[in-house]
């Protein structure tokens, strides 16, 4: 019969296979490939021609010259130094900016959930290039922001420290600020995730046990609340830290971020080797971390 | 003699409370002594869980006070009741232990550790439940969370031990097994028991005395047996056990009797007498099956009633006949098999003409 040879034919063990073995195709190719390709590129050796490298010359071939440099110079490390120090910055005031928004998500009528969570996704509608403009306008000299910021400090501080305004263009603070402002939500989702799960009946059990709402916070929304804490700061922190365009656009040129020294290598020094090896220091910087996290994870949920 | 030791341990006077224009609970007023177990009864939405809540502080009377151990506990946030409560879902803290969840609350009494420690030991020991004290939730049966449950409520010594619906997550077996322990860990431990619960049978079990609660209103209050024996309305009487009601008419007293027209039966029958029904009055005559005889013969007594046996259920340690009336109504009867033998020694078969017969004592005449 037709029909059956074409179930028979939809059945076949290959489609199973296929399905499950998609994403890890999609890996391979888009990721692990590209990537050793970064790997080997960050062992050749810089050359004149194009594409600006090579691996000929003497055995054995390779050159780990550019990951000297790397951990050699004090520029790279102060690249890295810097990255990890915006992104951990960033990474702490989304949380304590975010951990009580998503709380109130969590807390306020079902009602109002809805419309809540829809501002918080609201803003990429909009171009990201776009609104780290208006950040650089509202950070400008001559801005009314900076104006009122200005304002405010000349009344509170003595008149000796005044200023015409407050430089804040080109510096680490700007970074943060754009950061925190642009990486917010994927800080609050995970943690809305994660909090929206939680028995509201535990919190009442504490109480009933003696505990103030401060303290129930503390012994029992907290601690549960961990798993979406480590996402939302892994969520944050990762791409913060190799973030490029916020960094170039607001940032200060003279302490540049990583993702800042890797394009400049590449575009401007055309120093393909020395880019590559930033790029790989940098994955396995965050890679390592990542696998830890998900090992000890998947050992918590494996007990369950 | 202090004053708070003349009155009741528990006192509820005139509470209501509303959500919205719903009203949970409507006047509700109950005395609890010391030492007791009292079931709130009920099906759901009744308002006993909402009358449980506010007793533990999670809610706040719309009108109406509390009074524990002579204290107004109007405006007393849970944290500072002496009242503990046993959740339905246990809510034990996932992320501690059983030890961990047991100390809790013990975090806020002024106790040094090794105190502590012995409290929690001595609690654990209580529920048997030593050997898992290091285990989380997630790693120990639904029974043994439910012991854990119990010891973390105990730990503090609350005056007052609320439980909702306690053993309504288990499965039957455990039920009844768990049934006998939480009454012997309260003779134990002393501490008053209110329980809230939707089951008939664990409320007469477990409790002294049960309010029968609907729509926000206490029904009846009394022991297992009053309840059961002397119920004070339709409602209760249907509650609880199995029962036949008929409508019914007071035509008179006799001998310290009700005399009673039961149109279904198309005779007068004998009842015990109720205060405050009138002559004429409408009324609701319920019998119990197991209150009811089945003979060949017309019994003797003042209640006997012909009928035809039209369906019969064998239970083995009883059963359960549905004896058609010449009216047309069914009337439910129990009977006993104390005598071994086959189908041929049953009282009566399908088909078979019966006489049903009652003691007065046993007609219950409801006027509501």
């Amino acid at each position: 019969m037709a029909g059956s040879r074409l179930s028979r034919w939809f059945d076949r063990k290959g489609w199973s296979d296929l399905i499950v073995g998609a994403p890890y195709i999609w890996l391979l190719v888009f990721f692990l490939l590209p990537f050793l390709v970064v790997v080997a590129m960050s062992v050749a050796t810089k050359t004149s021609t194009a594409p600006p490298i090579s691996w000929g010359g003497e055995v054995p071939l390779v050159s780990w010259e550019a990951y000297a440099r790397v951990f050699g110079d004090g520029l790279y490390l102060r690249a890295f130094l810097t990255s990890v120090l915006n992104a951990a910055v960033a990474m702490v005031l989304c949380l304590l900016i975010g951990y009580p928004m998503a709380l109130g998500l969590v807390r306020v009528a079902p009602a109002w959930r809805n419309i809540l969570l829809m501002l918080v996704i609201l803003p990429f509608w909009t171009s990201f290039l776009l609104r780290v403009y208006a950040w650089m306008g509202l950070m400008g000299r001559n801005s009314w922001f900076n104006g009122m910021l200005t304002d405010a400090w000349n009344v509170l501080v003595p008149v000796d420290w005044a200023v015409r305004s407050i430089p804040m263009m080109n510096t680490n603070f700007a970074v943060v600020l754009v950061m925190v402002y642009t990486y917010l939500p994927f800080m609050i989702l995970p943690l809305y995730a994660s909090l929206e799960r939680l028995d509201p009946t535990l919190d009442e059990a504490a109480m009933d046990l003696g505990s103030k709402p401060a303290r129930v916070f503390w012994d029992v929304t907290l601690p549960q609340s961990i798993p979406g804490i480590i996402a939302g700061g892994m969520l944050v922190f990762i791409p913060a830290a190799g973030e490029l365009v916020i960094p170039t656009l607001v940032g200060n040129a003279s302490s540049p971020m990583i993702g800042r020294v890797i394009s400049d290598e590449f575009a401007q020094a055309r120093d393909w080797p020395m880019a590559s090896a930033v790029a790989v220091v940098l994955l396995l910087m965050m890679v390592v971390p990542t696998m830890l996290y998900s090992h000890f994870q998947a050992r918590a949920e494996g007990s369950k | 003699m202090s004053a708070s030791e003349a009155g009741p341990f528990l006192k509820i006077e005139g509470v209501s409370k509303s959500f919205g224009s719903f009203q949970a609970v409507r006047d509700v007023s109950l005395t609890v002594e010391k030492g007791e177990i009292f079931a709130l009864l009920g099906g759901s939405g009744c308002g006993k869980t909402t009358l449980l809540r506010m007793l533990a502080g999670f809610e706040e009377p719309t009108s109406g006070r509390i009074f524990l151990d002579g204290r107004d506990m109007a405006g007393v946030p849970p944290w500072n009741r002496p009242v503990h409560m046993m959740f339905q879902s246990y809510a034990l803290f996932p992320h501690m232990t059983v030890a961990k969840n047991v100390a809790y609350g013990l975090k806020h009494e002024k106790m040094t550790r090794a105190e502590r420690d012995a409290r929690v030991a001595e609690m654990l020991d209580l529920v048997q439940l030593t050997p898992f004290a290091g285990r989380k939730p997630h790693q120990i049966s639904g029974g043994q969370r439910q012991r854990v449950a119990l010891a973390r409520a105990l730990a503090r010594q609350p005056k007052l031990l609320l439980l909702d619906e306690p053993l309504a997550a288990l499965d039957k077996k455990l039920r009844e097994h768990t049934q006998f322990e939480l009454m012997s860990i309260q003779a134990r431990t002393g501490v008053t028991f209110i329980v809230v619960t939707h089951d008939q049978e664990e409320a007469m079990t477990l409790a002294d005395r049960i309010a029968v609660m609907d729509k926000g209103q206490v029904k009846q209050v009394g022991s297992p047996t009053e309840i059961y024996e002397f119920p004070n309305s339709r409602f209760v009487a249907g509650f609880i056990g199995s029962i036949t009601s008929f409508e019914a008419r007071v035509t008179g007293r006799e001998d310290g009797l009700l005399a009673v027209e039961v149109p279904a039966f198309g005779t007068r029958v004998m009842a015990r007498d109720v205060a405050g029904v009138t002559e004429g009055q409408a009324v609701t005559l319920a019998l119990r099956p197991e209150k009811l005889t089945i003979s060949k013969d017309r019994p003797e007594g003042p209640n006997a009633v012909e009928g035809m046996v039209k369906d019969l259920a064998y239970f083995g340690k009883d059963s359960l006949y549905r004896i058609s009336l010449p009216s047309g109504a069914l009337v439910q009867a129990h009977a006993v098999n104390a005598r071994r033998g086959t189908e041929a020694a049953r009282v009566a078969d399908w088909d078979d003409r019966v006489w049903l017969g009652f003691d007065p004592g046993a007609a219950i005449v409801l006027a509501e």
